[in-house]
């Protein structure tokens, strides 16, 4: 297709927190100065920054992404923001990733921002208006109904059990407790633990949930001629793919996300993926329910349908297993401030795949992940295939 | 590099330090009113509402009934403009038991938000409303239910003139 490749060369995060003090200003240029420090650039080397931020809404504050631009670096320069959801943390940085596979820009800062603590009293409330204006919302539904009633056709029609899913949440949590920016990490947490947990909208309970955030991820894009001078350890981004499902989500079975095989089938075909199940070394596949990630790695192609338990079941999923799934802690573990979540993805597998991630690190010398994030009425896939 | 980076930055504020005054803070509540027009396909479902009827729309290409209407058919993308009476009975798709709500404050009586399939629909084709009359323990994905209407004089031509779906007793035909 005569584009060009594309590697993430440096990256850096916040600490997720539930509260940060620092504004989103301030914590998108934390993030963007550790990624620019990791590889030994400065802000005059960037020549294009792209901006994912959830909607205007969380933070009452109109063009947030202009509000955000003095912190993420993007003062004179092209500079363009992304929202499609909870899918924009793996979008931002496909947007990036054309801005310089097109031959348009030699770098591209991505910035991922959220602060979700200024909406009072709770961020679910900024959630509220996804729904239909007339169709639904005279119903007074709450953001928690669409996942439970997903949750609830998933593990019905694949006779899926509770106290399986919990293994999702017990695995990400207990990895997060080596992610030193995590908000969640919990080494000790049981299975019991989440079936005992606060019962919100059956079959959701507190534990199935991850907890709202602040925080901030930023990565610098490189073409390949420019990435090997900066580094002898590029992690290119070897496909990518995204995709948007009906609006009418009462129409559709619930019990698989299509749009996410859509997306994957597309990064796959670009990355020359045919077998991801052998192909791919490390999955961060988007969690911020236990049983989102058990539906994503299904629409990944990484399980068969409503087997994807069966690899925390029997190990595959742990850190030192077969494939293993969010080895970062996940949004379950580390926290879901939106965007930067989703970046926060495509940052663990930049350090797995350079064997920089610490007590985190994946043994084996992985070669390549996939990072996949979801969103919208439940209709949104993105995902991005990076290797080494 | 993660584990060459020592010091990750953000600084976590607790509620208490709002309430004690230990950070600097503003407060303002936004106000926006909206009048939303229900468009063209659903002012006439709203309008069947009214009149205790669900309506969908039928794409004859794709050999589709929709629910609700709309004006165009995603699958084929021609226009839909033939509106069909559906039946006011359904089948759970899937449903929630709701304990808390939107600011995760508990309630007492839970809620039951269901997928609830129309009769008369494609098959798959639902939509989201409300299940009652019945013990939630009772409900399960593929319960038979039927719309509990308001009195028509009360209808108003908003999905909440249905109150809520309960259990239908099917009458078996000899
Ligand atoms: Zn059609």
């Amino acid at each position: 297709m005569g584009m060009r490749k594309v590697a993430v060369v440096g990256a850096g995060m916040t600490k997720f927190v539930r509260r940060a003090q620092e504004t989103g200003k301030e914590l998108s240029w934390e993030a963007v100065r550790m990624a620019l420090d990791s590889c030994e650039m400065t802000i005059d080397d960037i020549e294009a920054v792209c901006m994912g931020t959830a909607p205007d809404a969380f933070d009452g504050l109109h063009m947030k992404a202009e509000y955000l631009s003095d912190g993420a670096g993007a003062w004179l320069k092209p500079y363009m923001r992304s929202y499609v959801g909870g899918g924009t943390g793996i979008f931002a940085p496909i947007q990036g990733w054309y801005h310089v596979a097109s031959g348009l820009f030699d770098t591209c800062l991505v910035v991922c921002e959220e602060k979700m603590s200024s909406f009072y009293p709770h961020a679910q409330a900024a959630f509220l208006t996804i729904f239909d204006h007339t169709t639904e919302r005279a119903l007074k539904p709450n953001l928690l109904w669409i996942f439970a009633l997903e949750m609830n056709r998933y593990m019905h029609t694949y006779g899926v059990r509770k106290e399986d899913i919990a293994l999702v949440s017990v695995l990400h949590k207990r990895n997060a407790a080596d992610h030193p920016c995590a908000l969640l990490g919990e080494p000790d947490i049981t299975v019991e633990d989440v079936l005992n947990s606060e019962v919100l909208a059956w079959p959701v309970q507190r534990y199935d949930v991850s907890p709202v955030s602040d925080g901030a991820v930023a990565i610098v894009l490189a073409a390949e001629h420019v990435a090997r001078r900066i580094t002898d350890k590029p992690v290119w981004i070897e496909g990518v793919g995204w995709c948007l499902d009906t609006a009418y989500w009462t129409n559709r079975d619930l019990c698989y996300p299509r749009y996410v095989e859509v997306a994957a089938r597309m990064a796959y075909e670009m990355a020359g993926i045919t077998e991801p199940r052998k192909q791919i070394d490390i999955a961060e596949p988007y969690d911020p329910f236990d049983y989102k990630a058990l539906h994503h790695l299904e629409g990944l192609q990484l399980a068969d349908r409503g087997q994807a338990v069966q690899l925390y079941i029997d190990g595959t999923a742990a850190r030192t297993g077969n494939m293993p799934v969010c080895p970062s802690g996940g949004l379950l573990g580390v926290g879901n401030p939106i965007a930067a979540a989703g970046l926060m993805k495509i940052a663990e597998l930049f350090w797995q795949l350079r064997g920089e991630a610490g007590a985190r690190q994946v043994p084996g010398n992985p070669r390549r992940g996939v990072a996949q994030a979801w969103g919208d009425l439940m209709q949104v896939g993105t995902v991005v295939v990076m290797g080494r | 590099m993660s584990k060459q980076i020592k010091d990750f930055r953000g600084t976590p504020l607790r509620e208490s330090d709002f309430q004690e005054g230990k950070v600097l803070y503003v407060h303002d509540a936004l106000r926006g009113e909206y009048a939303w027009d229900t468009g063209i396909a659903i002012g006439h479902y709203l309008a069947g509402l009214k009149k205790g009827v669900i309506l969908g729309a039928r794409c004859d290409h794709c050999r589709k009934i929709v629910v609700p209407p709309r004006t165009v058919c995603e699958w084929c993308f021609r226009p839909l403009t033939e509106y069909v009476p559906l039946q006011d009975t359904g089948t759970v798709n899937t449903f929630s038991i709701c304990y808390v709500t939107w600011d995760v404050k508990r309630i007492e009586k839970p809620e039951i938000p269901a997928v609830i399939e129309i009769d008369g629909a494609s098959p798959g084709h639902g939509i989201l409303h409300k299940l009652g009359d019945v013990n939630p323990e009772e409900v399960t994905i593929g319960m038979r239910v039927q719309a509990v209407w308001k009195p028509a004089e009360e209808r108003e031509g908003a999905i909440t003139d249905i109150l809520y779906w309960r259990p239908l007793k099917e009458v078996k035909k000899r």
